[in-house]
């Protein structure tokens, strides 16, 4: 489970039983097993039977309400929950073998089921569980849920139907667990909601709880076992908006049905009863047990036709990024040259030769292209000709790109300084030393300048070299930074995604990535979209840091993703260039290279280019 | 206190009168473009704050909790002003509400408080790790965590708002709301209530004049110290400015007008007046619960 973290605080160990402890002279605790909201579940030995082990589960409640009254309304829930578990008897449901209670904790002792919970199975299942599957956990479900409905003398509502309240043991028996203790039993207090937020229906925070609202929870689980999407993590009553096919293609159309019916607004639309809906998933169970389960993967994407406008072959490869002025494309390759191409059909225009590979996106300023190179130079060339107008020389290879504002060239080197060259003379104005190599590109940002370097240090500088504040990072920020006056953004090698207030520089939050990141940021409308090395395309909702959706690509994603209309353009070292949907993340074409993409594509006037590591310049519509 | 006549000196010298001696004496114009400019120049932001609260006129009990702080913060870069306040509803009608929500404030506020221990009481240059994000949602989930210890099955609502600089991030449970007062008379809400009657205008199953109506107008869908998987909407947005933040419990937002809210806000001479026109408000309208409202302005 995910939230381990927070729920590992919610019983601190000195509070638990250790091993070794026997309670009520019977019960010998071995272990703990699972944490609920008021205590542990132990695995325990029955010592009433010495010959033999005798397992079982003992559910311990803390009560550590210091009000009184508080207190005795706790134990009395706990008593009628203990009472309605010695009157059940189904092969689903767990039995209840001894409750006690010692000083302030109340115990249950309950029949151990060795297995593993739903949501667990859930979670640590890759892809999808298969329909056969949840097919018989379903009925197994729906018969439980009928046995309760019709229990004598008062019909029982479970109402708290979730995948964590269902335990799938060894055997592949399923079992009911956790019939509310500790909940407050007590139906039709005001403002009271029993039951599971996520789960629960409509009615239910009203106070209504009948069999309907269990067939509705019912419904929400298998939603939640169908499309992997937790309900509690999502707006209440919102299944509608999560279509379980569009999730999950190899869901059968039937078992979606049925589950929408489950899930209706109306309790009366819903099935009427438990039994009635155990017929309807028995009916497809048959007809599946006749007909092979077919699964195709149904795919909406057409990745056929999407063909380069053109493309240019350079000497090596290209892990830079393109720019493009007045009709031309400029892009640097390891091959040491600086290109130009003819922008609308990649005719080869001029290059210019430096000393080392370009890894860096040029920038032009004035008719001049300003990039760096790992022979130590800024060159400066004439965007026409593609002659030399001046160089820089710094003391170490020049992986950093250039921006260029109020006169002035900013620039990072591995030689461990951001250096500021005035764009007339071609001199050093000043240059502001970091811990070591500044491979970033700087932000330029209300006459502030923000870069990070390979030892994680974080600087924001003004525009006359003086450090106003600094921030540091656990690993490496080799990613630039992008931002506005609200929030910068930027990867780290430390696997985070940051946001910063550019004036202060404390932080606002962070976006745990899978793996470490050299991928800067873009900004489209309130999503910050980011790659990392664990292959996914990560997109973030700007003020929440909650993540909106993730794509994931067959490798590490090293290069930016671009926004361009509605659409975010990045490339893979799987070797594709992917367009996805932007609010969605929804794939819409790919396009593969022969060799890893680490660059960034450029967008301008409906055309897509981007360099591969297989020596070619591509051009695409958009 | 040196320290203290220093902070006077630096801001008094432009226009103490030694240098004046050898030119001409400045006019009051003058005097006060250059005391203008210095305050651009040293870029000062004030922050300030009031609260108003009362049980209403229908209510035995306060099940309402409020915690304002405001000051300024030391190291980093410049003295950035810092702010906490808190709204916390304890639900209506419930069982403990009024512990629910002393819990919150007090776990929230001494959480938050004590992460920003060193950058209050003490100089300290680096950034904290932890972003403002990660402290809140920490004071969260450990009220969560108490408010299920000291007084299960209760629940209370929670707005909270951390100021630092001009950032204020929002940690929000429940139908507090926080809301932005401009002075063009806008207001804009800036949370989510966590409402049945909310949620169901928002599926359209009901609409807004249903809504007015709505029987269960108080339950909650999601509320601190209920549930086992809280997820609090935490968020960090601009501070306004011009404009007010306004953190209020349903027994203000629910029973003022918007129009009224606007016109307390805005044409009151000072905050602490707005606070006692909206609570005074809610009262004249019959007071049907408890009232507690939050206002804070940036100034500068």
């Amino acid at each position: 489970m995910s939230d381990d973290d927070n729920n590992s605080e919610s019983t601190s160990p000195k509070t638990q039983l250790q091993a070794g402890v026997t309670l009520a002279k019977r019960y010998l605790i071995q272990e703990v097993v699972g944490l609920g909201g008021m205590g542990s579940v132990y695995r325990s030995r029955d010592m009433h039977f010495p010959s033999v082990t005798k397992l079982v589960a003992v559910k311990e409640m803390i009560i550590s309400a210091p009000d009184p009254l508080v207190r005795e309304t706790i134990v009395k829930n706990f008593e009628r929950e203990a009472n309605l578990l010695a009157t059940l008897h189904h092969s689903a449901i767990p039995k209840i073998y001894d409750y006690f209670t010692i000083e302030s904790r109340s115990y249950l002792v309950l029949e151990f089921i060795h297995g593993k919970d739903m949501e667990a199975i859930i979670n640590d299942t890759n892809g999808f569980l298969p329909e056969d599957q949840l097919l018989s956990w379903a009925i197994d479900l729906c018969d439980v849920l009928d046995y309760l409905h019709k229990h004598k003398p008062t019909p029982i509502i479970f109402r708290d139907m979730k995948p964590s309240n269902v335990m799938i043991n060894s055997n592949g028996i399923l079992m009911l667990v956790d019939f509310g203790i500790a909940k407050a039993f007590q139906s039709g207090v005001k403002g009271t909601m029993i039951g599971t937020e996520g789960y629960s229906p409509p009615e239910q925070y009203r106070g209504e709880a009948t069999q309907a609202a269990d067939i509705y929870s019912l419904g929400a689980t298998l939603h939640h076992a169908l499309t992997r999407r937790d309900p509690r993590l999502e707006p209440p009553f919102s299944f509608a908006e999560r279509p379980i096919r569009r999730i999950n293609p190899s869901a059968s159309e039937e078992l979606e049905a049925i589950v929408n019916r489950a899930l209706e607004y109306d309790p009366t639309n819903r099935f009427k009863s438990a039994a009635e809906m155990k017929e309807a998933l028995v009916s497809i169970a048959q007809k599946k047990g006749v007909s092979v389960h077919t699964s195709a993967q149904i795919s909406s994407v057409k990745m056929s036709g999407i063909k380069p406008l053109w493309k240019f072959k350079c000497e090596d490869e290209i892990r830079g990024t393109p720019a493009i002025s007045q009709g031309s494309l400029f892009i640097g390759s390891y091959d040491h040259n600086l290109y130009s191409l003819d922008a609308a059909n990649g005719k080869f225009q001029w290059k210019y030769p430096t000393e080392g590979g370009i890894v860096s996106c040029p920038a032009i300023l004035e008719g001049n292209i300003y990039v760096g190179s790992e022979d130590m130079l800024l060159h400066v060339v004439s965007e026409r000709s593609g002659k030399i107008v001046w160089t820089y020389y710094t003391d170490a290879p020049v992986r950093s790109s250039p921006r260029i504002a109020d006169g002035h060239v900013f620039i990072g080197s591995d030689d461990g300084y951001l250096h500021a060259v005035n764009i007339n003379t071609g001199r050093m104005v000043w240059r502001f030393e970091a811990a070591d190599a500044i491979r970033s590109t700087p932000l330029i940002l209300d006459d502030m300048v923000y870069f990070g370097s390979e030892v994680g240090g974080y600087y924001a500088v003004s525009f006359s070299g003086e450090l106003k504040w600094r921030f540091r990072a656990k690993r490496a920020i080799t990613s630039s930074t992008v931002g506005t006056r609200q929030a910068i953004y930027f990867t780290s090698m430390d696997g985070t995604l940051y946001a910063l207030d550019p004036s202060n520089g404390w932080v606002l939050w962070r976006y745990r990535m899978g793996k470490a990141s050299i991928s800067t940021p873009c900004i489209a409308d309130d999503l910050i979209i980011a790659g990392a090395a664990d292959g996914f395309i990560y997109a973030v909702e700007a003020k929440s840091s909650k993540e909106i959706w993730r794509f994931r690509t067959d490798h590490q994603v090293n290069g930016s993703p671009v926004i361009y209309k509605d659409s975010i353009y990045c490339g893979s070292v799987d070797g594709n260039l992917y367009c996805l949907e932007y609010r969605t993340g929804r794939l819409r074409w790919k396009y593969g290279t022969e060799a890893a993409i680490t660059g960034t594509p450029l967008v301008y006037d409906d055309i897509v280019y981007i360099g591969s590591t297989d020596h070619h310049v591509y051009a695409f519509l958009a | 206190m040196d320290k203290i006549f220093e902070l006077f000196r630096k801001k008094d010298k432009p226009v103490a009168p030694k240098s004046m001696a050898d030119t001409a004496p400045l006019t009051e114009d003058q005097l006060n473009s250059i005391v203008n400019n210095q305050n651009v120049q040293f870029e000062l932001q004030q922050l300030i704050a009031a609260t108003g609260q009362s049980v209403g006129k229908q209510r035995e009990l306060n099940e309402d909790s409020v915690f304002a702080l405001t000051t300024t913060m030391a190291g980093n870069s410049g003295n950035p002003p810092f702010g906490l306040y808190i709204v916390a509803d304890g639900m209506g009608g419930h069982q403990f509400g009024e512990v629910a929500s002393n819990a919150a404030i007090r776990i929230v506020a001494g959480i938050v408080l004590k992460k920003f221990h060193p950058y209050l009481f003490n100089l300290k240059q680096d950034a904290v790790e932890e972003s403002f994000q990660e402290i809140m949602l920490e004071a969260v989930n450990e009220a969560q965590r108490v408010i299920q210890l000291e007084a299960p099955g209760s629940g209370t609502t929670l707005t909270a708002a951390l100021v630092v600089g001009q950032q204020i991030t929002f940690a929000h449970v429940g139908d507090s709301r926080a809301s932005f007062v401009y002075p063009d008379g806008r207001i804009e809400n800036i949370t989510r209530d966590h409402s049945l009657v909310q949620r169901l205008q928002e599926l359209g199953h009901i609409t807004p004049e249903e809504a007015e109506n709505y029987p269960h107008r108080n339950v909650l869908y999601k509320a601190l110290g209920q549930g086992d998987l809280l997820e609090p909407e935490i968020f960090t947005i601009a501070f306004p400015q011009p404009g007010t933040l306004m953190i209020s419990s349903d027994g203000m937002w629910g029973v003022v007008s918007e129009k009224d809210v606007i016109r307390a806000v805005n044409e009151s001479p000072t905050l602490q007046r707005a606070c006692q026109n909206l609570v005074s408000a809610a009262n004249a309208a019959g007071g049907p619960d408890n009232i507690s409202v939050v206002l804070a302005q940036l100034i500068g």
